[in-house]
């Protein structure tokens, strides 16, 4: 089995009815800061998934902007590859400023 | 609100056999829960821990959704507009922590239509407490007090489950449930306070009637709860159900005392050398009753439940019609 990949006892046969497809939802919570990942929802389509993520994830005013995304159209990194993918950042210590000893009259820089 | 019946899990899933390269990713994973790292959805994860989540997520869910009915009962007859806001505030809360809760199940493989499949099709579990009847509007006070306080104690340690998308579910409803056990309080102590007679004794039925079974909402004692100890090992499961049940019996004795109102429970009394409450046996034949499908209103939540999907097919057609119309149009143009 493959990381990620649901066990065969949770496969089960496919619904008679199509399934709204699945939105991953952004919020923006307020002016100046990023959109961040804050869940999913299902929604016949793209406005509907604007709405839909409204009333679900902003009903006290945790936002200002949303952004929703096909889940099917997103592309994430492989989990299994987390090890050699990110990890080759903690040997390379030279690429933080914390690194480069200066004399302590340069203040801060 | 609150699932109680995560304990009643099938017996142990798991499978005897399994490759060397599973047994070293189950190794990884248990070094990985045991140093209290999180566990993302696409990370490797047993079986058995997916399995017991997606049970424990989707049972928690279904309660959020079955447990608008007996409010919903509530919306078109509440005292007054100001009332019927803050109840409509509340079981739009309920859809919103069902909705969070689906999507975190299906992180884990299965899909939102098997779920309602399995709550529609009786063989789902939701919390027992929304198989009693709300009668008076005392009834949503006390739910919002009791039966939300009780939901609060089991949800918070839940933030800080092994499983991060539940986690973060978890973190979203809790701060949203507050209001809800306040509300429900304000509103008792508005009719302790300022009520009749007549009102005040509405408010003390209310609470004989939902006491027992809140407190059944923590689920069986620990000792007939044979998945506690592997929940808790993942950090599925934080406290156990009688720990649970201590601490909220313990915090609603003083709150009865500001009410006014007495607790049904002649047992109930401090007990200075444990410094914890002590109080009586819980009619554990009734739990299982009720959990069994014979509660007073189990048929009639699962009827609404089934017509409301039912009913509304044709919507969730339409809305897949329009939107695929939509799409050959944009497509076109």
């Amino acid at each position: 089995m493959s990381a990620g990949t649901p066990p065969a006892a949770l496969a089960a046969p496919a619904p008679a009815q199509a399934e709204w497809p699945l939105w991953e939802v952004f919020v923006r919570p307020k002016a100046g800061l990023d959109h961040k990942h804050c869940g999913s929802l299902h929604a016949a389509d793209a406005a509907m998934a604007v709405q839909l993520a409204r009333d679900v994830y902003t009903r006290r005013q945790e936002g200002v902007s949303l952004w929703v995304v096909r889940s099917s159209d997103i592309t994430a990194s492989d989990p299994g590859d987390k090890g050699m993918y990110f990890d080759p950042m903690a040997d390379k210590v030279y690429r933080h400023p914390t690194f480069y000893e200066l004399p302590v009259a340069v203040d801060h820089m | 609100m609150y699932t109680q019946a995560m304990d009643l899990a099938p017996k142990d899933e798991r499978t005897a056999l399994r490759s060397i390269e599973d047994a070293q990713r189950e190794e990884h994973f248990e070094a990985r829960i045991a140093q209290g790292d999180f566990i993302e959805a696409k990370d490797w994860m047993p079986d058995h821990y997916r399995k017991t989540l997606v049970r424990q997520i989707s049972q928690h869910a279904h309660s959020e959704i079955v447990g608008m009915l007996p409010e919903g009962n509530w919306l078109t007859r509440a005292p007054t507009l100001k009332r019927k806001t803050i109840a409509l505030a509340k079981v739009q809360d309920e859809a919103g922590h069902g909705l969070y809760l689906y999507a975190a199940a299906e992180t884990l493989g299965t899909s939102r239509d098997q779920m309602f499949a399995a709550l529609h099709s009786g063989r789902a579990k939701y919390s027992s407490i929304f198989n009693y009847p709300t009668l008076s509007w005392a009834d949503m006070g006390v739910v919002g007090w009791l039966v939300d306080g009780a939901a609060i104690m089991n949800q918070v340690p839940l933030t800080r489950c092994s499983y991060a998308p539940y986690a973060r579910a978890m973190v979203r409803i809790c701060r949203e449930e507050s209001f809800h056990q306040r509300q429900g309080f304000e509103s008792l102590l508005v009719m302790m306070k300022e009520g009749t007679p007549a009102q005040q004794a509405m408010v003390q039925d209310a609470v004989n009637r939902w006491w027992w079974p809140s407190l059944m909402m923590f689920g069986p004692p620990d000792a007939d709860s044979p998945n506690t100890a592997q929940s808790m090992r993942w950090g599925i499961k934080r406290l156990s159900n009688d720990e649970l049940r201590q601490k909220f019996v313990d915090a609603c004795v003083d709150q009865a005392k500001l009410l006014g109102v007495s607790l049904p429970d002649p047992d109930l009394r401090w007990n200075e050398a444990r410094g914890q409450h002590d109080f009586g046996a819980i009619d554990w034949a009734e739990f299982w009753r009720v959990v069994g499908g014979h509660g007073p209103c189990n048929t009639e939540r699962l009827a609404a439940r089934v017509s409301a999907w039912d009913n509304g097919a044709w919507v969730r057609d339409a809305a897949l019609a329009h939107a695929a119309r939509q799409a050959v149009r944009e497509q076109a143009a």
